[in-house]
């Protein structure tokens, strides 16, 4: 019978171990590497080192080169006492990683030494059943999914856009999701505002929303703000969220949202739609352009008639709600490319979407280099104006 | 090879609904120009009274916005795309 014991020792003679004492100084010299706990979930419960990526070792090789993309990247894995780690290194090895260690007794060693652990919570078994769909894909797995159920997302309107990104970002598993929105149900709204049902006309959107939302998930908290924001309230609201999903129906509002998130520094996922047209784009301060950036002036009283006057096509917000849904979960991921410093527009009579470059004006009133707005202004004064 | 303009819903009441125009022009300005002369009426929904771009319409050069180029000067090649996109605020 083969030697479980010969065979260990024939791969420890063929990879590199290091000590817990040498990856924590790697770490306090902030040496540039990649660290791996390969445990079990289970194993994981009670802490792993502080900024390890936890990829366990079933699907250790798909993995990996989500965390290492490149073949002579340092790579430091580590298990329990350091016998499974020795196998993955040698797998790595195998599989064309030049630069790979085993960390010699495991985490066991490096907590005995008292170096930093790192706890998390982790997720529930039902948690685990509801997200499994995210769990299957490296890009999110469970990691991705607890910066999904950590994320504070707010959501501007619980109408024609906030409809579908509420729903999906609910059904996502955003953890704290708020809707802020001061209007109550009207029959008009039911053909494309798909939050709201008939039996719940009259009632304020925001309730109406919630229980929406509560249906598809209880697992996350649910915030309803039956108000108007305004530059008195909008400062203390968002400074609580980490994005703010723009799906409000007037410019005012744009303006007074697009300065709110620049003064706090909230990445503001925009999208607006009228008639057939549908424009989304991500506004990230100090990273690309702004609303006033790309849109320095609004539109004359009467030059812009709104969705109540000129009417929208009910489906055209599904499209265009959903892309701003996809967005702020990229956005909280940090996967793939938003759309800051680019403007997707969307027809939907000719069904072609097209791609528009943004660029940041320096002669921005608000994130240009000589600001002249700097607190907040009477904005609906702003869209009043004759110019 | 004529200039396209791409034309948002909200001004193709000027186009008899046609979402792209074939203009002529070696600029911006001119093909704009040209625009109106076939769709009388499109050159001041998109430019004001000093014949500026309109701050609440973007005018794109291919993918570039032409307020970051050379405005209604920036050349444009035959064959190429010229969209205008307004502000729209709609979300309800």
């Amino acid at each position: 019978m083969p030697s479980f014991q010969d065979h260990l020792s024939r791969i420890k003679a063929r990879i590199d171990e290091i000590s817990p004492e040498d990856v924590q100084e790697k770490i306090e010299e902030g040496e540039g590497f990649v660290l791996v706990d390969i445990r079990e979930r289970d194993e994981i419960e009670n802490g792993f080192v502080a900024g390890a990526h936890l990829l366990g070792r079933g699907h250790l090789e798909a993995k990996i080169g989500t965390v290492a993309p490149e073949s002579d990247a340092e790579i430091i894995l580590y298990c329990a006492g350091g016998v499974r780690s020795a196998l993955a290194a040698n797998a790595l090895l195998q599989m064309g990683y030049t630069n790979v260690k085993s960390m010699a007794g495991g985490f066991a060693r490096w907590a005995q030494y008292g170096f930093p652990v790192q706890t998390r919570k982790s997720l529930t078994k039902s948690q685990l059943a509801r997200y499994s769909r995210h769990l299957l894909m490296p890009e999110v797995g469970e990691e991705g999914q607890l910066k999904l159920l950590g994320a504070k997302v707010l959501l501007i309107g619980a109408g024609g856009l906030g409809s579908p990104s509420a729903m999906y970002l609910a059904a996502a598993g955003i953890g704290t999701l708020g809707i802020v929105d001061g209007d109550t149900v009207d029959m008009s709204n039911l053909q494309r505002q798909l939050l709201h049902t008939e039996d719940r006309v009259g009632t304020p959107k925001v309730e109406s929303a919630l229980k929406m939302l509560k249906g598809i998930n209880s697992d996350i908290e649910i915030k309803a703000y039956p108000f108007r924001i305004d530059s008195s309230n909008v400062l203390d609201l968002f400074k609580d969220y980490d994005i703010i999903l723009d799906g409000c129906d007037n410019f005012p509002t744009r303006y007074l949202v697009n300065d709110a998130c620049y003064f706090l520094g909230k990445t503001n996922v925009h999208g607006s739609i009228f008639r057939f047209d549908g424009q989304v784009t991500v506004f990230k301060p100090n990273h690309g352009p702004c609303y006033r950036c790309l849109y320095p002036e609004p539109p004359p009283p009467g030059m812009a008639p709104s969705c109540a006057e000129a009417g929208v096509l009910g489906v055209l917000p599904g499209i265009v709600g959903v892309a701003q849904a996809i967005e702020t979960i990229k956005v909280v991921l940090g996967i793939g490319h938003p759309l800051i410093g680019r403007l997707l527009t969307f027809d939907a009579l000719q069904m072609k979407f097209r791609e528009l470059r943004t660029r940041r004006d320096p002669t921005c009133p608000l994130c240009g280099p000589n600001p002249t707005v700097t607190q907040l202004i009477d904005y609906e004064h702003f869209c009043s104006m004759e110019r | 090879m004529p200039i396209s303009v791409k034309i948002p819903t909200p001004l193709r009441k000027f186009t008899a609904n046609k979402d792209t125009v074939e203009v002529q022009g070696a600029t911006v300005g001119a093909a704009l120009r040209d625009l109106d002369t076939r769709c009388p009426g499109l050159w001041a929904k998109v430019c004001d009274d000093d014949g500026k771009v309109r701050r609440f319409i973007n005018v794109y050069a291919g993918d570039d916005d032409i307020r970051f180029l050379q405005g209604l000067e920036t050349p444009v090649a035959d064959g190429s795309d010229i969209s205008i996109i307004p502000a729209i605020a709609g979300g309800c």
